[in-house]
């Protein structure tokens, strides 16, 4: 909502300057988005009159002007705007003057622009007259005839010839820019401005006059008969004004729709406008002529009915859309935009007026279909009092009447069936102050409420509140809060910590987030974030097999496009497209992981919602990395994490992953179950080659959920060793397929009580021990916890696991 | 003997100051007190000797043996430190070159906000309670007061996986489980990921975060909402930070706010951080609506409570001066470790 600051204290005594009035208004709730000055930054801009155009001897284009400047004066002026007339009032810059621009067909210059006088085509032009751009108007509130050419002033200006443009038009002014939040469409308009900085400044409204000093005998219901046939029309009210002269509005009245961001056409159409702006209701006129049997009949369309809409547009219609229709046709859409056929003309002399109120959804569904918002219909779907529309159509006839561009007929033609009052509530003075935190007493309440023009009763701690009934959003005493608190200042409640002891509690998983991250960023890996989204062509990419859960997406219904079709049911595509990105843009070495939500969709009821759990990448690529590197995170985070006896199984059927260097991630329970943790792999050539990956790269991903179960911190001191232990190294030659997981499963089953650690330390294969096989060396350690072990007891469990070596994997001690 | 003993000591003690290595004095060690040794020999020699000149000669025999010991014992000690300089001198490194580098990971800076903001609530007492990102249009706007037509609920604003349930556009939808949940009186913390149908721009993502709080106990004031996010603001920014409420409109609020904070850039002076106010807008916040309590069958008579959600990617831009919201979700790696 634009507010013309000059225009605002028409109806509210404030003298505050522009920035005072601005800060306490934020502070009282009206919320500023820009506040800017108008008629700032011109010098030397006077107004003339053209006495004489003539042609331009050397160009078709420009005209040379002879400008009456008052005083004797007269400059010589070539322009090339084709408005231009004998005897028009124009503002001109004369030669040392600055205008704040932009000049015509120029970008704007910080600071304005300078004006000297020149030649131009060889003849000597003394100064610039102006357009309503080149003085820092917007071309889009120039008045319709000096659009986009030379401001024609309206009105005569005799007396003011050679005065100063911007005094003389009093064109100071600032238009300040409030943001109006849903709950507050009483302040789409002036005086709902106006009673906001009223009840601020703690002063009294003026409000405008709305009565005619005389209207002619005749009544509007002899002129026209209104039906309304639906219960989306909450009020229709129509005057009728007879003999109308249709022509430009007085400069007062421009310079306010101006200022309000809006463009003077004439004067019917804009006193309709400044009356819209004044009071917040939207107006319409029709001309009579175009009203088949005089008649108003306000009903909803018929399905497949159409209509060409004030903009040359034919719109199909819906049966839910409301209609203004005469005896035989529609002639506007109710609230959206009046039609083609019923349009105001030059020629047209008597017109009704129309002020009505609509259902807010009504008008909101309608102008949604069809594509079409006007300031009408943004007016009306966010609710307008239906009391406004006589006090509104009145203010048409009064200022009617005071332009003399019309004729008034007596009384208005209201169709109200069910007159609306503001509920009056009942507020607890108490329960205000506790909410608040403050002591306020009933009086100053009292004198806050009656100062936004509310009617307060009750005593002791009851306040029982009417508003004024614009005020369509107090409806509870919760509201009433709200009103003490912003005029009583947010910035006067004291500020104080809840009287509230609670401990902070953390979830397991919440805990174990935050544990996972340092410790993976202790392994020296970055934590990323990626979109929540996925879609089947990432799943392809990924290598994602068709029939596979992950493709049990939840899909969106309004979904952004193809990006965010549907939700990720596994981070690994994310972690893929981050480390193509990375490799892409030429990052030598990626460690990486996220720890995100996936959801699947409920395969029970989709009507319900979807499983979310949260799993862990882990991604890397870059010199030096394998499987193994990655394998020793993922085994160095489990074991951090309290999870015991993981298993790796090969896995050579998941298409994320090279078939020969895939793992799937297990744990066995005591119980004996197997509980999946995870997969983890280098990345198949194709997937990388998709995802623009020109390098090896691992990929891991676990499902968190279950690591959460699984994990156990509790740490259970033992002593380390008293007495030393033996080690016994043993190589063996197996068949290549026989893995190491394997051995050592065997060796671990084998062992008696003495064996304390097993560890890798060579895998060779070669010519020595043949095709085929493999040389596997395993260090063994063995120990007693009581006493010192003898080479013999070492000894005897040795050849206890070299013989289940034997017999269970087909292994071949070698003696080295 | 006596003589030769002589000779034994003065030779020795020749030898020995000229040796220039360890091994050269162990030589000379065997080679006078050694099993063999000279002056083990003289020693054993006396055997045959009357008693009275062994006596006499066993003295001398065993100061000899004595003077050399020590006299190698000492020269040992100088060459042992002689040596010990020398490789010290010899290993030498140039202690400017660079050290082996050590790579320690660095959480994303979402989650940096996320836990510096938790950690400042923790200290002050607040649980962190979680809600699902897929949540029920009662859950998002129904319950939260949110009229029936307002905006935020079209689908060119939130994203819908049925007609009643949606991605949650705000971390407020996790208001009403808890309500539902949590055993009155509490304070909590409410972080997590939000979704709204914005096409992105450099201030714009579909994707975002958002860090919901949320007090409800038998005297909660608006007074306490100042309080708590003025202390919040301090620990955040820096002591020094000013905090301005300013009232507004939110439908689960009321009475609502929006919460500025004096520029932590240029201190409230105005500059290009704060476009030239002094205060940059934070967050919205509110004291919850009545309506909002009744649909978390929460007593509105005894119990009042208050509600404030924070942006985290717009703390993280404005802390870090990231101009472009985009890049927090590209996940280069040369971006994300800057956030050491």
């Amino acid at each position: 909502m634009i507010v013309s600051y000059k225009w605002l204290k028409d109806y509210v005594n404030i003298d505050a300057p522009v920035k005072e009035f601005c800060d306490r208004m934020i502070m009282s709730g009206s919320n500023l988005e820009t506040c800017k000055a108008i008629g700032e930054g011109i010098e030397n801009v006077k107004i003339g009159r053209i006495e004489k155009i003539e042609k331009h001897p050397d160009a078709d284009k420009l005209v040379v002007c002879r400008v009456d400047m008052g005083g004797g004066e007269s400059l010589q002026i070539v322009t090339s705007a084709p408005n231009v007339f004998e005897g028009a009032f124009v503002p001109v810059a004369v030669d040392g003057a600055v205008v704040p621009g932009p000049l015509h067909g120029q970008p704007k210059v910080e600071g304005g622009v300078k004006i000297s006088k020149g030649e131009m085509r060889g003849v000597l032009s003394e100064g610039m007259m102006c357009g309503p751009q080149e003085l820092g108007l917007s071309d889009k509130v120039a008045p319709i005839n000096s659009k986009d050419g030379i401001w024609l002033l309206e009105g005569d200006w005799s007396e003011h010839l050679g005065e100063d443009v911007d005094k003389a038009l009093d064109l100071h002014d600032y238009a300040v820019d409030f943001e109006i939040t849903p709950n507050r469409p009483d302040c789409l308009s002036m005086l709902g401005m106006a009673r906001e900085a009223a009840a601020t400044f703690g002063t009294k409204m003026i409000y405008p006059d709305t009565e005619c000093e005389k209207v002619i005998s005749e009544k509007a219901s002899d002129y026209i008969k209104v039906d309304v046939n639906s219960d989306l029309c909450k009020r229709y009210t129509a005057r009728v004004i007879k003999n109308v002269k249709i022509e430009q509005s007085p400069w007062w009245l421009q310079k306010r729709l101006m200022a309000a961001g809006m463009r003077p056409i004439n004067n019917i159409v804009d006193i309709t406008n400044f009356v819209m702006l004044e009071y917040g209701q939207p107006l319409h006129a029709f001309d009579i002529r175009s009203l088949a049997g005089a008649h108003i009949i306000v009903d909803t369309a018929k399905d497949g009915d159409r209509f060409t809409t004030l903009d040359g547009t034919e719109r199909e219609l819906t049966s839910d859309m409301l209609m203004i229709n005469d005896a035989e046709k529609p002639v506007a859409v109710a609230g959206v935009m009046g039609g083609l056929n019923s349009e105001i003309e030059n020629d047209t002399t008597t017109v009704v007026i129309e002020s009505a109120t609509f259902v807010a959804d009504s008008v909101r569904k309608t102008s949604k279909k069809l594509g079409l918002r006007t300031e009408a219909s943004g007016r009306y779907e966010k609710g307008i009092d239906p009391n406004l529309c006589e006090k509104a159509a009145d203010r048409v006839c009064k200022l009617v009447e005071m332009l003399g561009c019309g004729e008034v007929l007596t009384g208005s033609v209201d169709v109200y069936k069910n007159p609306e009052t503001a509920p009056t509530v009942t507020a607890r003075v108490s329960r205000i102050n506790r909410v608040l935190g403050i002591d306020l007493g009933r009086g100053d309440m009292v004198k806050i409420l009656e100062g936004l023009e509310m009617k307060v009763e009750g005593t002791g701690d009851e306040l029982i509140v009417t508003p004024p009934s614009v005020r369509q959003d107090l409806l509870e005493e919760v509201d009433y809060v709200e009103e003490i608190a912003r005029m009583y200042g947010y910035d006067n409640l004291p500020m104080t910590l809840p009287d509230l002891q609670t401990k902070a509690e953390f979830s397991k998983s919440w805990l174990l987030r935050d544990f996972v991250r340092e410790t993976l960023c202790a392994m020296g890996a970055n934590e990323i974030q990626t979109f929540s989204f996925m879609n089947n062509k990432t799943l392809d990419a990924a290598g994602i097999a068709k029939d596979s859960w992950e493709r049990a997406m939840v899909e969106l219904i309004n979904p952004m496009g193809e990006d965010t079709a549907s939700m990720r049911t596994i981070l690994t595509p994310g972690m893929l497209e981050v480390l193509g990105r990375n490799y892409s843009r030429n990052v030598e070495a990626v460690r990486a992981y996220e720890i995100g939500t996936v959801f699947m969709k409920n395969m029970i009821d989709e009507n319900q919602l979807p499983h979310e759990s949260l799993d862990l990448t882990i991604g890397l690529y870059g010199e030096g990395e394998d499987f193994f590197t990655l394998k020793g995170m993922v085994e160095a985070l489990l074991d951090r994490i309290g999870i015991e006896g993981v298993i790796y199984t090969p896995e050579s059927e998941y298409g994320v992953y090279h078939p020969g260097r895939c793992a799937r991630i297990s744990v066995k329970t005591e119980a004996g179950e197997e509980i999946e943790l995870g997969i983890m792999g280098e990345v198949h050539p194709d997937v990388a080659e998709n995802f623009a990956i020109g390098t090896r790269a691992y990929c891991a991903e676990l499902f968190f959920n279950v690591l959460v179960e699984l994990s156990g911190r509790e740490i259970q001191y033992h002593q380390p060793p008293k007495y030393p232990s033996i080690t016994r190294d043993i190589a063996l030659v197996v068949d290549e397929d026989v893995t190491v997981g394997q051995m050592e499963d065997v060796i671990h089953e084998a062992a008696d009580e003495l064996l304390r650690d097993v560890k890798l330390f060579d895998i060779y294969r070669g010519a020595q021990v043949g095709e085929g096989k493999k040389s596997v060396a395993f260090s063994l350690t063995y120990r007693h916890d009581d006493r010192t072990l003898t080479d013999e007891e070492a000894d005897r469990e040795h050849a206890l696991i070299a013989d289940a070596l034997r017999d269970k994997v087909g292994a071949k001690i070698r003696d080295n | 003997m006596q003589e030769r003993l002589n000779e034994m000591l003065e030779e020795a003690k020749g030898l020995i100051e000229g040796a220039g290595s360890i091994s050269e004095i162990e030589e000379l060690r065997v080679k006078y007190l050694g099993k063999k040794g000279q002056v083990t020999e003289v020693l054993k020699s006396m055997g045959k000797l009357p008693p009275e000149e062994k006596k006499e000669l066993g003295k001398s025999a065993n100061m000899v043996k004595g003077q050399i010991d020590s006299l190698i014992t000492e020269k040992t000690a100088e060459l042992r430190e002689k040596e010990k300089n020398a490789r010290l001198a010899a290993e030498k490194i140039d202690v400017t070159e660079p050290g082996k580098e050590v790579k320690f990971g660095v959480k994303h800076p979402i989650t940096q906000i996320i836990d510096e903001v938790v950690g400042i609530f923790k200290s002050m007492g607040y649980s962190v309670y979680e809600g699902p990102d897929v949540d029920t249009v009662f859950n998002t706007f129904d319950g939260l007061n949110s009229p029936p037509t307002h905006p935020s609920r079209d689908m060119t604003d939130t994203f819908y996986v049925t007609k009643d349930i949606v991605l949650r556009p705000h971390t407020s939808s996790a208001e009403i489980r808890a309500e539902l949940e949590l055993p009155t009186p509490y304070k909590i913390v409410i972080p997590g990921r939000t979704y709204r149908c914005d096409t992105p721009d450099a201030t714009h993502s579909h994707t975002f975060h958002q860090i919901e709080m949320m007090v409800i106990g038998e005297n909660i004031t608006m007074a306490d909402l100042k309080g708590s996010l003025d202390h919040m603001a301090k620990k955040l920014f820096g002591p020094e930070t000013r905090t301005k409420f300013r009232p507004h409109h939110f439908p689960f609020t009321e009475p609502s706010a929006e919460m500025d904070v004096s520029c932590f850039k240029c201190g409230g002076k105005g500059c290009n951080v704060c476009k030239g106010s002094g205060w940059i807008e934070i967050l919205g916040c509110g004291m919850t609506h009545p309506h909002v309590h009744r649909a978390g069958g929460i007593d509105t008579e005894k119990y009042t409570g208050f509600a404030v959600g924070m942006g985290v990617e717009r703390i993280a831009m404005l802390k870090y001066g990231i101009d472009d919201i985009r890049l927090l979700y590209e996940n280069d790696m040369r971006f994300i470790e800057q956030f050491k």
